[in-house]
């Protein structure tokens, strides 16, 4: 390539960066994608990214965009930093007729970041199942939707699932509990919450932190070897889930006394374990893997046209799932605020409107094609988690099986955490808490 | 008698811990003690090692030949992946910085680990892929002695008998060969090595061919232990402090360092560890390195470092 | 022919030795400096062009500036004074929770003030890890001021009192209101980093020019032969780090609070020491004006490589640009190393050495 080429793309980069991209249609609704496809987590990152893009093509391509507002969208590559997301957000936010739909920050790092400058931009996060949990609580936290399940909400399934393995909730008391985590905001979110109920219930909670990344956990597991607890909760992310089932399986801690968080429960984390990782379980947040009519649909619209993202034989895997999840709830959002503010390209704040009043019941997710994949969910001013349900399932060694029915979190104990953690939130940040009594 | 036998699982279990370390820290020594380059790319060389090997092996075995064959075939394909890379280092990095500082030199191998990075995981893929080639369960052994037993993991000891043959067989290749004996010459003094004739570049060739290889032996064990994926490239940062004690130029040196940091950094997060809250053994490995640095400013095992004005 | 010092007289010892003996360098400066503090904030007002945008802002020049005075920071100790570190990231922590807690913890305190305060809580540490200098050098230390980045990487992960019993620990920053201007937009945040990086910017080059700085470079070049000459190097190895420390402190205040808003400890990990020794190094060692253009080098050169082919239309997948955009850094970084060794400070130098002979180089 000559110099004139190069400074022509140049040129053009500054110009794009610079005005937005001029020449658009006008019908377009632009949605970013912030993905992680390179680096450390990008195992994990990949198929929520192809399940992402797959759903948005589908949308396209079966019923040309929303109700015909097609959808524009642009993958921005973060590689799981911080600093790299923000730059992302800042370059996508303003693209597309309206600029930016909705981010879905994925990483607890940025979505921390973006918490902080999505209110001045008004532009609604989807946070499905990560960021901070208290942020379910959306007279403070206006703009975040943490759809699905916050980390509360998880833990306090496991602790049910563990309890019903056992035989009763009164069977956990005198037990030991064993929380092993990513040693990182992520990691201990969780950590309040079992303490309550540790308290609660009576069973001894025992905290073994695991230092990013999380190559070497010889001494984390003999920790566990010695103390011996009734079962180990598993908070990992990337590398480190793979090797602690590896190490579980070295000091021969039963596998299926193991329950993973659900970033702990996804292909990835337990192919590199080969059979070793036979019997491990882990939550599933709303859906797990497996095939659904949607993803027929995908396959005839998005596949058939050479459009698809993923390989073949990893649609319905459990990440590329929670990626198509998480596309549909963002456009069913959309959908929803264009019945109050019309069929065409809307900005950020009429998007966080349709988050807000977003009723997806049983019959909307049969039409969609999600049956039996997940449960109804209804956001509202003061619930941003919509639904707490999940469930729990376990690798044979070549998939994951669903093993238990749906457990409800038990919000008398949640709630009081994210009221008294968000207040906290909205007092040092100088916020007015919304009155939700007034909200329409 | 109570708390024995866990401590000697610890030590134990830290001890051979540290020895997989010492794999990824003998490939800088290698480097540093020929060059005087403080090889950043190491950690990289590994990841693109293990993806060579990795890719390779399955390859293999999908197109049928059976197991060992395969392994064979994909250590071969490894080895020379790990060759050319070491030629282009060596030709388009190195070769035109002769005589440069150190820094300068370390700063271009962080520029050749982006470009590995960037290549392994093009040419590769940036999954996760799995790897199998040492058993990873483990013998419990003296159980009537100690409740419960002792819990030896066989990749561990598999990974320090690998450890074991390849220092040795450096040693050796060092010591009596003649390709050994023109490395620790130029180790000793570039312009001297060259004025008797060595050719230098051959030489910068081979130490980062061995490297290389070493690189390949490392991510048969690591790959073994994570599955192969970008992560690996972390290992770096758990081989420099067995790096610092056991000196920057000795072989013998980087499984000593290993020994000493694997057990301590264990033995430290079982035993300190909960009463200042766990998850401590990252930095503790540091310190430990640089307590041993305050006593001995070269490492254990690192030649003296002689001042004059 | 413009760049000419001919009839520039040096008619007193103050005129010998200030900052910028060439006119033209001055003017220079000036024209760049009014650039950043009129026109730029002018042109976001009325949203003219680029500036009138968020993006080059919050993407763009705050993370640039605060960077260039990290690296700044960094400068002092691994250019000037020789002792190569890998703690940033750690220093950039500790003054990022000390501005936290400062501003928690007493309200009153005006937020200026907490930000240098915690500089000099930066400096503090920065002068503990520092007494391993004495004895260890060159590479041995920078592996050791690792310590330092993993032990407070661990610290502020921890111990619950550094981010007020939060429950994930991740803390937020307060309202940037300095002496009664709070400070709210990007362009406003920008010129809030753009005036601390200017005052640190020119106390740094005024210090590295006095006696310190003298002394630092001499330990730097052989701090034997300095420390016969009587120099001390228990007090010119750790001023540097103290100066450094605090330095890289404010920039870490700023990086928290001016551009992040909400962080947790993995901001500053071991990726973020890197960044800034790769901006140090690549800018060139011993130059205030290195660190500018080796944080322009090492933070915008990949935001750029990464919109290229997007801006261009060609249809390239984000992982393959990616992939692309290291090969790419990597091998520009091996390009500059070859071509000069010491760094765009040093290609700087050698333009303006060609350009006081052009046209006639003879």
């Amino acid at each position: 390539m000559d110099f004139k080429k190069w400074s022509l793309a140049a040129a053009a980069v500054l110009a794009g960066t610079a005005f937005g991209l001029p020449a658009q249609a006008q019908n377009e609704q632009f949605l970013p994608a912030l993905v992680y496809r390179t680096g450390p987590y990008a195992p994990n990152g990949i198929p929520f990214a192809n399940g992402v893009a797959d759903y948005w093509n589908l949308i396209n391509e079966r019923d040309g965009g929303i109700n015909g507002v097609k959808i524009v969208f642009e993958e921005c590559e973060t590689g799981y930093a911080t600093d790299k997301g923000v730059e992302c957000y800042e370059r996508l936010k303003g693209k597309g007729p309206t600029g930016a739909g909705y981010f879905s920050p994925l990483s607890t790092g940025i979505t921390f970041a973006l918490t902080e400058k999505a209110p001045g931009d008004k532009i609604p996060l989807l946070t499905g199942g990560y960021g901070r949990a208290d942020s379910r609580d959306g007279s403070v936290f206006t703009w975040n939707f943490i759809a699905m399940g916050t980390y509360w909400t998880a833990a306090d399934v496991a602790i049910q699932h563990i309890a019903k393995e056992l035989g009763g909730m009164d069977k956990l008391k005198g037990k030991k509990i064993a929380l092993v985590y990513h040693d990182s905001p992520y990691g201990k979110e969780p950590i309040p919450l079992l303490q309550k109920r540790s308290q609660l219930n009576g069973f001894e909670l025992l905290l073994i932190p695991v230092t990013h990344p999380g190559v070497e956990q010889k001494s984390q597991w003999l920790q566990v070897r010695q103390n011996r607890p009734d079962y180990v909760i598993l908070w990992g992310w990337g590398v480190m889930n793979s090797t602690a089932i590896k190490e579980a399986a070295a000091v021969a801690y039963p596998r299926d006394k193991i329950i993973g968080g659900w970033w702990s429960g996804a292909e990835p984390d337990v192919a590199p374990a080969g059979d070793q990782a036979k019997g491990y379980k882990a939550l599933m947040m709303q859906h797990g893997a497996g095939r659904y009519p949607v993803h027929d649909e995908i396959e005839k619209y998005v596949y058939a046209r050479g459009k698809g993202a993923a390989k073949p034989e990893e649609i319905g895997h459990v990440l590329y799932n929670r990626g198509i999840i998480n596309s549909m709830i963002g456009v069913e959002a959309i959908r929803t605020a264009q019945e109050k503010f019309g069929t065409r390209p809307l900005t950020g704040e009429e998007i966080r409107w349709g988050f807000e009043n977003l009723n997806l019941t049983a019959e909307r997710i049969k039409e969609l094609g999600f049956e039996g994949m997940m449960r109804p969910l209804k956001f509202s001013c003061e619930d941003h988690e919509g639904a707490r349900f999940a469930r729990i399932h376990q690798w044979d060694g070549k998939q994951w099986n669903v093993i238990s029915d749906w457990y409800e979190a038990d919000d008398s104990i949640i709630l009081p955490i994210v009221k008294e953690t968000a207040a906290g939130y909205a007092k040092e940040k100088g916020i007015t808490p919304r009155d939700c009594s007034k909200e329409g | 008698m109570e708390g024995l036998g866990p401590f000697l699982e610890v030590l134990i279990g830290g001890l051979l811990a540290g020895v997989l370390y010492s794999l990824v820290a003998l490939g800088f020594v290698l480097i540093y003690k020929a060059s005087g380059v403080f090889n950043f790319a190491q950690g990289a060389m590994v990841l693109l090692a293990g993806l060579a090997l990795v890719r390779s092996l399955d390859f293999l075995v999908a197109k049928g030949l059976p197991f060992e064959v395969a392994v064979v075939g994909a250590l071969l394909f490894a080895g020379a992946i790990m060759a050319i890379t070491a030629w282009l280092i060596e030709r388009y990095v190195l070769g035109p910085l002769l005589n440069q500082s150190e820094m300068t030199l370390f700063m271009s191998t962080i520029g050749a680990t982006f470009i590995i990075e960037g290549a392994a995981q093009m040419l590769f893929g940036s999954d996760v892929y799995p790897l199998q080639l040492y058993p990873t369960d483990a013998w419990i052994i003296l159980d009537e002695v100690f409740p419960g037993g002792i819990l030896i993991s066989k990749l561990d000891v598999w990974g320090a008998v690998i450890a074991g043959v390849l220092v040795a067989g450096l040693a050796a290749f060092f010591q009596w060969t003649r390709t050994g004996r023109a490395l620790r010459a130029v180790a000793d003094d570039h312009a001297a090595a060259q004025s008797v004739g060595i050719p230098i570049n051959w030489i910068w060739f081979v130490v980062w061919l061995i490297a290389g290889l070493v690189a390949v032996v490392a991510a048969t064990v690591w790959g073994t232990k994570l599955g192969v994926q970008f992560s690996i490239t972390f290992l770096a940062l758990k081989a420099l402090p067995v790096l610092i004690i056991g000196g920057f130029t000795s072989i013998p040196g980087a499984i000593v360092g290993g020994l000493v940091i694997g057990a301590g950094e264990k033995l430290a997060e079982i035993y300190l560890g909960p009463y200042i809250g766990g998850g401590i053994e990252y930095w503790f490995a540091y310190v430990l390195a640089l307590a041993v640095l305050l006593v001995r400013p070269q490492g254990l095992f690192g030649e003296r470092i002689i001042e004059r004005i | 022919m413009l760049y000419r010092e001919a009839g520039q007289f040096k008619t007193s010892y103050a005129g010998d030795m200030a900052i910028f003996p060439i006119r033209q360098d001055r003017i220079g400066l000036a024209i760049l400096l009014a650039f950043a503090f009129v026109v730029v904030p002018l042109l976001a007002y009325f949203e003219i062009g680029p500036f009138g945008h968020d993006y080059i802002f919050k993407a763009i020049l705050i993370p640039f500036l605060i960077l260039s005075l990290a690296a700044i920071g960094l400068n002092i100790l691994t250019g000037y004074c020789g002792q190569i570190s890998l703690g940033g990231g750690a220093f950039m922590a500790i003054g990022a929770y000390a501005a936290y807690n400062f501003s928690l913890r007493i309200p009153e305190l005006p937020l200026l003030f907490s930000i240098l305060l915690s500089g000099g809580m930066a400096a503090f540490v920065g002068i503990l890890f520092g007494i391993p200098s004495l004895r260890i050098k060159g590479l041995y230390l920078a592996v050791a001021t690792l310590a330092a980045q993993f032990f407070f990487d661990w610290l502020f992960l921890r111990v619950p009192w550094f981010t007020n019993y939060t429950p994930s620990g991740s803390v937020n920053a307060p309202e940037l209101n300095f002496f009664g201007w709070v400070v709210n937009t990007p362009a406003e945040r920008y010129m809030l980093a753009l005036m601390f990086v200017t005052v640190f910017a020119v106390i740094a080059k005024n210090l590295t020019r006095g006696n310190i700085g003298r002394q630092w470079m001499a330990i730097r070049d052989m701090d034997i032969a300095a420390e016969l000459m009587g120099i001390r190097p228990l007090y010119a190895k750790l001023s540097a780090f103290a100066i450094s420390s605090f330095f890289i402190g404010v920039a870490g205040a700023l990086w928290a609070f001016v551009h992040l808003g909400s962080w947790e400890p993995l901001t500053f990990n071991i990726e973020r020491s890197f960044q800034l020794l790769f901006m140090v190094i690549i800018g060139g060692l011993g130059s205030i004006l290195g660190c500018f253009l080796g944080a322009a080098f090492i933070l915008i050169l990949p935001i750029f490589l990464d919109q290229v082919p997007h801006a261009m239309g060609v249809p390239l997948s984000v992982e393959t640009v990616s992939h692309l955009v290291y090969i790419i850094t990597g091998a520009l970084i091996c390009f500059l190393l070859i071509v000069e060794p010491h760094g765009f400070a040093r290609l700087w130098a050698i333009a303006k050495e060609k350009l006081r002979l052009w046209p006639f180089p003879y």
